[in-house]
């Protein structure tokens, strides 16, 4: 028997205060129920449950730096239902077997929907397609494919897998980095780096390739996406993309709009990321491009690592930074805070088009009556100091540390099933 | 000062002076018959290199103990780059044995100020040269001898003269602190490089940039010639080394066309034959070798002042 919530005064998408009625995994509107548990739930704001489309749970192979179960413990009190999980894992998600496996460690936990994502080549080796079709086929169903770390930089190979993928309605989520522009690359390519003696990473390198798989894409009438867009030319480029009728969207990740490249002059690897923290005029374009509906999504690009991988020197560090649990507060603090984008917008970009670009069914929905109970409730009002221990992540390479946040993650509801109550796991 | 010397941009004007100051009265030491001074007597002073710098490192070396200084060198090979000893740990290590300055000459841009940073060690850090960074002391050394060459009044300042520096700015750590610490001292400096060996935003740098050494060594008062590793041209940065050397190599040919008083300066090792012809790296108005006499008393001048104290470092005899 399991439990049903009746959360009152609830402002659904920021609008007039209701009450929800969740019951047998299901929304019901306005409905009253003895027995149910009563959340009094004024002024919280109710969000369908946030789908991330780039999240690395790293299982198997780095269970040192996270697992599927502590990465959607930390997605769960970030607000998210539903994670797709990057395939550069070791083994690499290339095979139905690895993506199945990682499918099932998601069932198990139960925290959070894990939606494998499948590598596009054989070991992330640019060399050959991996068996895409099997992965789709699999039960694990994988609609998204991205070699993610590493670029399928051949205009070849990527034109091909822009084309069998349209077999099983799947897209390839492309990690836009030309690889010889940006050997050895440390951070963001600018005066900055010169300073520092950090070799640039320079954002021609994203968006050269950001060119050429849009035409790409147009050429073969598949749709593409693109991960963490970072400069304010990729921007332009994607707008002016879409504004050919290119079938293509991109996402966004909460550090690269908030956070800029002169942390780097603290040589703190815990912001070091790929690509790396860019321009002040980057940041302010992606939020725009945010805004305007350019850049469709937000996804974390969660990177977990060890503490040793990050407590050295600078060029030795892995690229990454944690997101899941402080995504929606750096949301609201860029976006909603500024004016740039409503409740319902954030919604948009953090759940309904994710899981659109997905193919996810059961997430994304509206919070409406006979739909899936997957629900945050979310504090606007509420402040917190970003404290690294306190991370259901096994890593601490939070970027945000000591900084204080807006906002807080009250209750999250996975088929009507509280994963998060009161700001705690359930 | 700081306690630490990363970069040259740590050293305001008086800090710098005070150095060269500083360094010329531990200078005179080099012509005395017992060349040791108890000033940093007790004190343990740390050389650690992850990379290998024979000259660097003897000159610290030497400075340290001229002061009375113990010096432990630690050369550690390999970095957390290579899966050796992590950086951190080698700091704990020196840490735990006292050291009360660590000199760290390492091949990743920030590794000494990753060093002073991060909690790990107490000591004073001097940034012995940190991948295609800096070099600080390099740069005091460097401003050091022009001042003894070319500087004006009591003080041998270098306002107004004009120090062009030449070749691969993109990686040289000589050429950032360089650039940084004469413009503090209110030199003129004027890069030279072909367009692909300077950085992105160089033109932020208080400097002036050009890609034609003839137009810029005849007003020069020091050239400084930088060392251009062959690897760079595997890297496409400049067609071939005889390329390189026609049209950014300093030759007779060029030094021709120099000032009288100008000096040529080089922070070595040389490439003979690519950046700088023999017979200038000889002539007599090359102060290449005397750079190296001028490190040791710069280093000392360092060491001194970051950690010493308040009293004169050559005192008693006034």
């Amino acid at each position: 028997m399991s439990t049903s919530y009746l959360i009152k005064n609830v402002s659904v998408l920021g609008g007039e205060p209701t009450d929800l009625l969740l019951k047998d995994g299901v929304v019901h509107e306005g409905a009253d129920e003895a027995g149910a548990e009563v959340i009094d739930a004024t002024g919280l704001i109710a969000l369908p449950g946030l789908v991330d489309l780039h999240t690395h749970l790293r299982e198997p192979g780095r269970e040192d730096a996270e697992t599927v179960e502590s990465g959607t413990r930390a997605a769960a009190m970030g607000g998210f239902t539903a994670v797709h999980a990057m395939a550069n894992t070791e083994p690499v998600a290339d095979t139905a077997g690895v993506v199945e496996q990682v499918w099932r460690l998601g069932r198990e936990a139960g925290y959070c929907d894990v939606y494998p994502v499948g590598a596009v080549t054989v070991g992330l080796g640019g060399q050959q397609l991996a068996e895409l079709g099997a992965m789709a086929d699999s039960a694990a169903r994988v609609r998204v494919f991205s070699d993610d770390g590493k670029c399928v930089s051949d205009a070849v190979l990527m034109r091909r897998a822009l084309e069998y993928v349209k077999a099983f309605d799947g897209v390839v989520a492309q990690h836009a980095q030309e690889p010889r522009l940006t050997e050895g690359a440390q951070m963001n390519e600018g005066p900055l780096s010169g300073r520092l003696g950090l070799a640039g990473w320079p954002a021609v390198a994203e968006e050269a390739i950001i060119a050429r798989d849009v035409l790409l894409a147009d050429h073969v009438g598949s749709r593409l996406h693109v991960c963490h867009v970072s400069t304010a030319g990729s921007v332009e480029l994607i707008r002016w993309a879409k504004g050919k009728g290119v079938d293509v969207t991109a996402e966004a990740c909460p550090h690269h709009l908030l956070l800029t490249d002169d942390l780097a002059a603290t040589y703190d690897p815990v912001y070091k990321v790929n690509p790396p923290l860019r321009s002040a005029a980057d940041a302010e374009a992606l939020r725009a491009g945010l805004a305007d509906g350019t850049i469709d999504i937000v996804a974390t690009d969660h990177a977990p690592h060890p503490h040793e991988d990050k407590d050295c020197e600078w060029a030795a560090a892995a690229f990454g930074m944690l997101g899941l649990e402080t995504a929606l507060s750096i949301v609201q603090q860029t976006m909603v805070d500024r004016g740039l984008l409503d409740w319902a917008g954030v919604a948009d970009r953090m759940s309904h088009a994710p899981a659109r670009i997905g193919r996810v069914a059961d997430h994304g929905r509206p919070i409406a009556a006979g739909e899936p109970a997957n629900i945050v409730l979310y504090d606007p009002a509420a402040t917190r100091v970003v404290d690294p221990a306190e991370s259901q992540s096994l890593s601490r390479n939070t970027p945000y540390r000591g900084m204080e946040l807006p906002g807080r993650v009250v209750a999250t509801f996975l088929r009507g099933r509280a994963t998060v109550l009161d700001g705690k796991l359930q | 000062m700081k306690r630490h010397l990363l970069s040259a941009a740590d050293l305001s004007r008086d800090d710098a002076e005070l150095v060269l100051r500083t360094a010329a009265e531990l200078r005179e030491l080099a012509d005395r018959p017992i060349k040791k001074l108890p000033a940093l007597r007790g004190r343990t002073v740390v050389n650690l290199f992850f990379e290998d710098s024979t000259r660097t490192r003897i000159s610290f070396e030497a400075a340290a103990k001229r002061l009375s200084a113990d010096v432990i060198n630690f050369a550690a090979k390999g970095s957390s780059l290579s899966k050796g000893e992590s950086l951190k740990d080698t700091a704990l290590t020196l840490e735990a044995m006292g050291a009360d300055a660590v000199v760290v000459r390492h091949g990743a841009s920030g590794a000494p100020h990753r060093l002073a940073h991060s909690g790990w060690v107490r000591s004073s850090v001097v940034n012995a040269g940190d991948g295609t960074h800096e070099h600080p002391t390099q740069a005091l050394l460097d401003a050091f001898t022009m001042s003894r060459h070319l500087g004006t009044g009591p003080k041998g300042s270098l306002d107004g003269r004009r120090v062009a520096i030449v070749g691969d700015v993109l990686h040289s750590r000589v050429a950032r602190s360089n650039a940084l610490l004469l413009n503090t001292l209110g030199a003129e400096v004027t890069l030279v490089a072909p367009p692909t060996l300077f950085p992105v935003g160089v033109e932020s740098w208080p400097v002036e940039i050009s890609y034609d050494l003839d137009a810029v060594i005849p007003k020069a008062d020091a050239v400084m010639m930088l060392r251009v590793q062959r690897e760079r041209m595997s890297g496409g940065f400049f067609p071939t080394a005889r390329e390189y050397s026609r049209r950014y190599g300093l030759d007779g040919r060029r030094m021709a066309t120099l000032q009288d008083h100008t000096i040529v300066m080089h922070p070595g090792p040389m490439v003979r034959g690519m950046e700088i012809t023999a017979d200038v790296a000889d002539a007599d108005r090359s102060v290449i070798v005397e750079q190296v006499t001028n490190g040791v008393a710069v280093r000392m001048a360092v060491l001194y002042l970051l950690l010493g104290g308040s009293e004169p470092a050559v005192g008693g005899e006034e």
